[in-house]
């Protein structure tokens, strides 16, 4: 049941002009791997259904995790056999990889949320602006009484303002 | 402290072909440097499906809290990627110096077979003098 607004999928954001939004798309996963969210700007190609796009997405992050950790050069205790689930924080973990089409950028909270926002290649460091996503995400979701925590994100707000939050990134 | 911490070269089926480590602290062994090179060519295959737009060509920097990965993929297929420091400037060139040296110092060699690990002398004295050099060389190319 909805409780805000008439509609369930909140209005598209504006179509995005050459210089304004660098912001592709946004995903939110829980720690069991659910997606909470999927927010989408502009994405051109698609390869694969929504709910494989999905998966694949959780699997690259959860195995590129397990990766960095036993390839940290730094640390020289024993890290254990690749693929070996990690609590979150846990070892040394990425925040953002490249592509020449897209930058992906990577924030894990320590209850296992996990924020990812993929943006333009040239896009700049987002570490602080994945934690005010997290704020946000906290305010308008997590502080809502109606929201079931495991479930899929439904609220007007929280879209509303990471619409206008992403938008401003460049 | 070395601006490098390893170097890798996978071919293009994803078998590793080359791993030189320059000083890390957590020493791999070779079943864990294999299993690191496997998962990083899946990595990169899997990061080609989820772009946004066409013409993606796979992952070419990843950064860590520790370090930062490098990856250079020729034409064929062939994968060159470094473990550096964190912003650790001009590896894009020294891997693209590297494939220089690849292509003349291996793939030159009448006794190299394809695919297979690189077990050149040439290649691996020249590659220790591109490492060790001074990085503002480079700068130039």
């Amino acid at each position: 049941m909805q409780f805000f607004g008439g509609s369930e999928i909140s209005p598209s954001p504006p179509a995005p002009t050459a210089s304004g939004n660098n912001g592709h798309m946004m995903y939110v996963f829980n720690r069991n791997g659910v997606c909470l969210l999927y927010r989408e700007w502009n994405r051109p190609l698609r390869t694969l259904d929504a709910q494989q796009d999905q998966k694949l997405m959780f699997g690259l992050l959860f195995s590129l995790k397990s990766l960095t950790a036993k390839m940290d050069p730094t640390s020289a205790v024993e890290k254990g056999n690749l693929g070996m689930p990690q609590l979150p924080g846990q070892g040394c973990s990425f925040h953002s990889f490249r592509t020449n089409t897209y930058k992906l950028s990577f924030m894990e909270s320590p209850s296992g949320i996990k924020i990812i926002l993929v943006t333009h290649p040239r896009t700049g460091d987002l570490r602080e602006s994945l934690k005010y996503i997290y704020n946000l995400y906290v305010e308008y979701v997590v502080k809502n009484p109606l929201y079931t925590p495991g479930s899929p994100i439904r609220c007007e707000l929280f879209n509303t303002t990471l619409d206008q939050y992403v938008r401003g990134i460049s | 402290m070395a601006a490098i911490y390893s170097l890798y070269i996978i071919n293009k089926s994803g078998g590793l072909i080359y791993y030189k480590d320059y000083g890390s602290a957590g020493r791999m062994d070779t079943n864990d440097s294999l299993r690191v090179a496997s998962l990083w060519h899946s990595m990169h295959a899997i990061s080609q499906q989820l772009s946004p737009v066409s013409g993606c060509l796979g992952i070419e920097l990843l950064q860590a809290d520790t370090f930062d990965l490098h990856c250079f993929q020729s034409l064929t297929g062939t994968k060159f990627f470094a473990v550096s420091e964190p912003g650790a400037q001009h590896m894009e060139s020294l891997l693209k110096f590297v494939y220089e040296l690849y292509t003349d110092y291996v793939l030159k060699n009448p006794f190299y077979e394809m695919e297979m690990p690189i077990r050149c002398e040439l290649f691996d004295i020249n590659l220790t003098q591109a490492v060790q050099k001074d990085r503002v060389t480079f700068l130039g190319r």
